[in-house]
């Protein structure tokens, strides 16, 4: 696979490590240790067979028939990590930097988490290699997805919710760097995004890349062919890294991403920073950012706890300058159209980011010839979601 | 010589540096405050440009960035209010901020305008100096010292490099953490300072966690100067008068002297 920059750490004018000092040494050790693991065939294979017998690995890749018939075009592909354990593709990364955290004999894991997803999937895994778990999750979202709360401290993870500035993923991130930065000797910090200083986002980009591998595979062997369009939500975009990166290379393949559009982008409750917002720092990388004309972080809004972040992965705005992928942004109310749409016609049901890509995608195929693929990463089930679907559509049960 | 310079040319004289974050609790508070800091011997005034995800502060500074905030403090208002304190007193202004407000500004804009409002300097606490090749190009330009920060866990490798790049002062981490008043100093510290001695000859500030003018004696009896944030910060917030503040600096200077 060819790096879209040299491994510097920067991805174009995009990434670097803007982080107190405190945190440069563990940054190198982390990308010490991150890059002698992937050239250790007993890492890289208990890795394998954690990811098969754990979570499930290889995930699906899906013909929704019924919902491709309903738009009238292209045939569209789920990749299925809403099968993968604990809900969401959030596995292969925590699975990853868990095995990388214990190898480098830490005691601690500190993680962020959102919608939660990446938080249960830390507490899992940490349960299961027998690591200390702390889950630093904005107030407002411990409040939206009290499911994953609770499922969280069932794998014995200490939750901690954060009062601070917008209550949610941002400052979540905050939280869990003020820890990093204190406990740095004992603890490894298991960011949940490709996004963060230099080695994150090219680590989270790897393990994640094996949904990407695995659905050019899949789409080899079952259609002989490559989609013609890969389509995934992008919070701060690890699900669509993963899934875009191994096809990096296939110029014929259109990458799309997917931003939470909120309640739309004339507004300034949203969270699109690649399709409304400048470059910037934030959480150790320059990327494109949303800010106010005083370079001020601005709060975000989405109807998807995942998605509500106002920064993104510095490799896609690398990609975004590059052209190489293009970005758009999907509002809240269309995001419910898509859940709704995949539920009635597939039976499955999407976590409320992956819905923002289900839109999309059921848009773009209105427009494409019968003979086209275009495929959609459906990186989380919706189960955690049910309250705030409920509310939105304004049903009682 | 530059101001900087002049405090640490001074013979037997550890000097006491001050951080108040601009327009915390008021710009009424921030404009007495420094020319009152400045009058009971402090030697270099750090002025906090507010930002809003500042994740090296702890709670105390989070809250002023926070309070400032709201209260409409920008980049731009801080470069006003360092060009009048330029107008009320000499003492060394250096600005701390995070990188993005400036960055956003325009790098050589920012410097232009800070060195035209009489600013001596400038501390990154997110800018290590792999970053701050643009940084430190526009402050060298430009005649403005740029204070790279050391911490504990610094190797010897980058405790040069830092030494090498670090202009004015250095700004040493006393603890693997956040800003924050502490009940009791690190047992460390001292062979941290000796350690950084052996590389450098530049002038050693040690600021995080140091409250209390005993706190201030230990320090500078090891370093060239202490840095004193978030109990002042905590001083402006509980004082309607800035009596209390007079009282602890003075106090301070003394301890130090």
């Amino acid at each position: 696979m060819k790096q879209p920059a040299r491994f510097n750490g920067y991805f174009g004018d995009y990434g670097g490590k803007y982080v107190p000092e405190t945190l440069m040494p563990a940054l190198s050790e982390l990308e010490n240790a991150y890059t002698e693991a992937i050239g250790d065939p007993e890492f890289l294979s208990e890795l394998e067979s954690l990811s098969a017998y754990y979570s499930g690995r290889p995930t699906p890749l899906y013909y929704a028939k019924r919902l491709s018939e309903q738009c009238g075009g292209a045939k569209i592909m789920l990749k299925r990590e809403d099968m993968a354990h604990t809900g969401a593709h959030k596995i292969n990364n925590a699975l990853g930097q868990g095995l990388l955290a214990k190898r480098m004999g830490k005691k601690r894991i500190v993680a962020e988490t959102g919608a939660g997803q990446h938080g249960v999937a830390s507490a899992c895994v940490c349960a299961m290699l027998g690591i200390e778990c702390i889950v630093y999750m904005g107030s407002e979202d411990v409040q939206r997805q009290a499911l994953n709360v609770f499922r969280m401290k069932l794998a014995g993870a200490t939750v901690v919710s954060v009062d601070a500035g917008s209550k949610t993923l941002k400052d979540a991130i905050n939280e869990a760097i003020r820890d990093w930065v204190t406990n740095v000797e004992t603890t490894h910090y298991l960011i949940g995004s490709a996004v963060g200083p230099h080695p994150y986002p090219i680590m989270v980009r790897d393990f994640q890349s094996v949904i990407g591998i695995e659905a050019k595979q899949q789409m080899q062997d079952d259609y002989k062919q490559l989609p013609d369009y890969i389509v995934a939500c992008v919070g701060g975009g690890s699900n669509a890294i993963g899934i875009f990166y191994p096809f990096v290379d296939d110029a014929d393949v259109k990458l799309v991403g997917v931003e939470a559009g909120g309640r739309g982008l004339d507004t300034t409750a949203h969270a699109a920073p690649l399709t409304a917002g400048s470059p910037g720092v934030l959480h150790g990388a320059k990327s494109y950012l949303l800010q106010d004309s005083n370079g001020q972080v601005m709060e975000t809004h989405s109807i998807s706890a995942g998605l509500d972040y106002p920064g993104v992965g510095p490799e896609h705005s690398y990609y975004k300058d590059t052209g190489r992928a293009t970005y758009i942004a999907v509002n809240d109310d269309q995001a419910l159209d898509g859940f709704k749409l995949l539920c009635k016609t597939e039976g499955i049901v999407p976590a409320l980011e992956s819905a923002h890509a289900v839109y999309h995608a059921t848009q773009l195929a209105k427009t494409l010839d019968k003979d086209k693929i275009v495929l959609v990463n459906l990186s989380g089930r919706g189960d955690k979601d049910m309250d705030i679907v409920i509310n939105a559509l304004g049903e009682n049960i | 010589m530059s101001r900087i310079a002049a405090v640490f040319a001074k013979k037997d004289h550890k000097a006491f540096i001050a951080y108040v974050t601009v327009g915390y609790p008021s710009m009424w508070a921030t404009l007495q405050a420094v020319p009152l800091l400045a009058e009971c011997g402090c030697d270099i005034i750090e002025l906090g440009i507010p930002f809003s995800d500042p994740l090296a502060d702890g709670t105390t500074i989070q809250k002023a960035s926070f309070d400032a905030l709201q209260n409409g403090v920008t980049p731009k208002t801080c470069i006003e209010t360092a060009q009048k304190l330029r107008l009320k007193t000499n003492v060394p202004i250096v600005f701390m901020s995070y990188y993005n407000p400036i960055f956003h500004y325009g790098v050589e804009k920012f410097c232009a305008d800070s060195k035209e409002a009489g600013v001596d300097g400038l501390i990154i606490p997110d800018l290590p100096p792999e970053e701050g090749t643009e940084l430190g190009n526009a402050c060298a330009k430009h005649g403005l010292d740029l204070i790279y920060l050391l911490a504990p866990t610094s190797t010897d490798e980058r405790t040069k490099l830092i030494a090498e790049k670090s202009s004015g002062f250095i700004y040493m981490v006393s603890v693997t953490g956040v800003t924050g008043a502490r009940a009791a100093l690190p047992q460390e510290l001292s062979s941290f300072v000796s350690r950084v001695k052996q590389v450098t000859d530049k002038p050693l500030c040690v600021g995080f966690g140091i409250s209390t003018p005993q706190q201030a004696k230990q320090v500078a009896e090891i370093s060239d100067g202490v840095i004193i944030g978030s109990r002042i910060i905590q001083l402006l917030e509980s004082g309607v008068s800035l009596d209390s503040l007079r009282n602890f600096a003075t106090e301070l200077r003394a301890a130090l002297d």
